[in-house]
């Protein structure tokens, strides 16, 4: 779990800190466990020979360069000893350090260990403190071409262009993501991040991006990232779900072509819950029809959910019962 | 009133594979790749029933030694939970309790003591002792104390010192660090209000804005994120939503979008629960979607719209748990290929007990000896240990908080 092995040359170079001449004059303190312990990991010798040292240093809060050569090493030992991280922080402050040399040690770190909090929390106040986000879109672009769903690089990412204003050239970015892989789910919820916070889902937007999204889901119809997205980009039609002629033409072409995609029936009995809360009049979306897509979602399409379609069928028709829409979902 | 379960025929479960619609991508490969393994060990285990009836067969005696010797020694892999060690007591203490297996009252003291020793002075627990007071550390720390549940380890936690803590990583606007200087995001709010509501020390200043902070987290998918904007995820909606019905707050979220995400993570082949929208099923989420059900029917039951049964497939994540998670060696994992760990163990034993009850319906896959106890939904800890820590603590009256420290950074 510590990236320490992976560096061989320093584990030769290795040396104890309790054999560091500039460390003689420091007492060692052993972890408190207590004289019953629970849970006692077995550390390595080089693991609790440094964090000996490290809770002496702690102890007298010690500002010096080698506390902080110190906390490196604790930091490669356990990177997600957030004690460590904190005091690291401490140390560069009380030094005035260069926190650009900073920025190279964290980002050598996240790109080994690049799902762990402290090190991306370590790198955002580094950011705040140098308001300096210059770097931060080209490291979290090297972490997500391994790994294009590392949420601590999302979120990272998404931090850094909200608080410093860089959406600039991210729709083209998470084109280049959804082209690799459509399924890709956070692209899909950047996508959304991006125009909610840019231009809102205007309806030129909402028009342009149902587009979008219908196009994609016509080439995988059981993608579920493109289905939720398009529910995500209806939230902001006034019609709701079922009345944008678009995509209930579209959803219609697509049932009527015998593609029996679960995700297609399943916004095919919103749609009829939707129009069976307002008591919709000649729709096309009525309880019969719900009744039908629930039996054969449960039945045929979607059998794992089966108990779902069954509750969903329920509560439609509970609502059709009580009728006229007087007692509308507020959703 | 027992039901018991049958297997999916194994047809069927061929037939639930993922449909690639000839447009493979990084995640459709993935995702066949887990398939392929999982099929297989439903086609092994449907061979092997032709022999031995009784299975799929919960490995009881082999979990409660692992756990009881985790609870003494830790491999030197466990360092990077260094930080964590509380979490270790919990994990290891959850389970068992589940099992029904009684820790010796020497163990649950070594135990209790332990855990005094992460206490930081200033209040609240750290990763271990001598850390920092950590908000997860915290949550877990107060969780094992109270599934220790005597008198003696409930003293240990210091009420007017956690509240302190307490405020000190409150934000301005309703949300939590995890420690002083720390990351904010949803799993602060969840630790923050389970202990204080389990420790009788939550009061409004203490959740001002916290609810609507919650709700801002609510994703265009239904699911939660960790902060506003982020993607909805597993983990991060069990608090959300755990941390809303604390409040009793749960009608201010879109729980039909709520239910609808949920729903959905439940893998059509595998029978456990993925953690987002096109992403890998792992045991672990057996618990983090799994346990969001009960809470779900309680906002539900406000509409009067209370489910007759469980809302997901509760058959296929037992089949999930039972047959693709158990190591042989006692243990259990996220899926088929990956190695135990304490973690796992904690949470698809957890959502083993979701899935086998429902309100007071038992409903169990395999020999009713795989029956095992249920759990608080909210906490994630056995109800009736639940039930003795509000008692003892909410007699103890709210600690008095003097006026001029509260916090707002």
């Amino acid at each position: 779990m510590s990236d320490y092995s992976s560096d061989e040359n320093e584990i030769t170079e290795y040396l104890l800190y309790r054999n560091r001449k500039e460390w003689k004059d420091v007492t060692p303190v052993k972890q408190d466990d207590g004289e019953e312990p629970v849970v006692s990991i077995d550390y390595s010798e080089a693991y609790e020979d440094c964090y000996d040292y490290f809770r002496a240093v702690l102890k007298n809060k010690e500002i010096s360069e080698r506390a902080l050569e110190l906390t490196r090493s604790a930091s490669r030992f356990n990177p997600a000893n957030y004690t460590v991280w904190q005091y690291r922080r401490e140390i560069l402050k009380g030094l005035d350090k260069d926190l650009h040399e900073e920025l190279d040690v964290i980002q050598e770190i996240i790109l080994k260990q690049s799902k762990n909090y402290q090190v991306w929390h370590h790198r955002k106040v580094l950011i705040e403190w140098l308001k300096d986000p210059s770097k931060e879109k080209y490291l979290t672009e090297k972490v997500l071409a391994k790994d294009a769903k590392n949420y601590h690089a999302w979120q990272h990412r998404q931090w850094v262009i909200k608080t410093f204003n860089l959406y600039e050239g991210e729709l083209e970015y998470i084109d280049t993501l959804l082209s690799d892989d459509i399924r890709n789910n956070s692209a899909w919820n950047q996508r959304y991040f991006v125009i909610n916070n840019t231009t809102g889902f205007t309806e030129e937007v909402l028009s342009r991006e149902i587009d979008y999204t219908l196009f994609n889901i016509k080439a995988v119809t059981e993608n579920e990232s493109a289905w939720n997205y398009l529910r995500g980009l209806l939230l902001h039609d006034k019609g709701g779900l079922s009345k944008n002629e678009k995509v209930t033409e579209f959803c219609e072409e697509l049932y009527k072509s015998g593609n029996r995609s679960p995700f297609l029936l399943a916004v095919l009995v919103d749609m009829c819950y939707e129009q069976v809360n307002e008591a919709g009049g000649d729709s096309v979306y009525t309880l019969e029809r719900a009744k039908q897509l629930c039996n054969d979602l449960a039945t045929k399409y979607d059998t794992i959910r089966a108990k779902y379609w069954q509750y969903m069928l329920d509560t439609i028709e509970k609502k059709s019962k009580e009728g006229n829409g007087a007692e509308s979902t507020s959703h | 009133m027992e039901k018991k379960l049958k297997l999916r025929g194994i047809l069927d479960v061929r037939k639930s594979k993922f449909r690639t619609e000839s447009y493979p991508t990084k995640s459709s490969e993935e995702q066949i790749d887990v398939e392929e393994i999982v099929l297989k060990k439903y086609e092994d285990l449907h061979i092997k029933l032709k022999i031995n009836p009784y299975l799929p067969e919960f490995h009881r005696e082999q979990h409660t030694r692992f756990l009881l010797e985790s609870l003494v020694y830790l491999s030197t892999a466990y360092e990077g939970l260094d930080a964590s060690r509380p979490w270790l007591c919990y994990w290891i203490l959850h389970p068992l309790s589940l099992l029904g297996v009684r820790v010796h009252d020497s163990q649950k003291r070594n135990v209790l003591k332990f855990l005094s020793k992460c206490q930081s002075p200033d209040g609240g627990f750290g990763g271990g002792p001598g850390q920092l007071p950590h908000l997860a550390a915290t949550y877990a720390a107060v969780n094992a104390l109270v599934i220790i549940g005597t008198e003696e380890a409930y003293n240990v936690i210091d009420r007017k010192k956690l509240q302190d803590f307490l405020f000190r990583v409150r934000q301005w606007d309703g949300s939590f660090a995890m420690h002083v200087g720390g990351e904010v995001d949803i799993r602060g709010a969840y630790c923050a209000l389970s202990v204080a509501s389990l420790t009788g020390i939550l009061i409004p200043e203490l959740y001002k804005g916290t609810a609507e902070w919650i709700v801002s987290c609510q994703s265009y998918e239904g699911g939660f994120s960790g902060c506003p904007g982020m993607e909805a995820h597993g983990g991060y909606a069990f608090c959300g939503l755990s941390a809303l019905v604390i409040l009793q707050k749960g009608h201010l979220i879109d729980h039909q979008a709520l239910l609808r995400w949920l729903v959905q993570r439940q893998m059509k082949l595998e029978g456990g629960f993925q953690g987002r929208t096109n992403k890998l099923v792992d045991g672990c989420y057996s618990f983090w979607q799994g346990g969001a059900f009960p809470l779900l029917y309680t906002l539900l039951a406000r509409e009067h719209n209370i489910p007759r049964g469980h809302l997901f497939d509760e058959r296929a994540l037992q089949e999930y748990l039972l047959i693709c998670c158990q190591s042989p060696a006692g243990g259990l994992l996220d899926k088929p290929g990956k190695a135990r760990d304490i973690f796992h163990t904690c949470y698809t034993i957890s959502g083993l007990s979701v899935a086998q009850h429902f309100i007071n319906d038992l409903h169990i896959l395999g020999p009713s000896e795989n029956e095992i106890a249920c759990t608080h939904p909210l906490y994630n800890i056995r109800p009736d240990a639940v039930r003795r820590a509000l008692l003892y603590f909410n007699d103890l009256g709210v600690p008095r908080r003097e006026g001029n420290n509260v916090s707002n950074t």
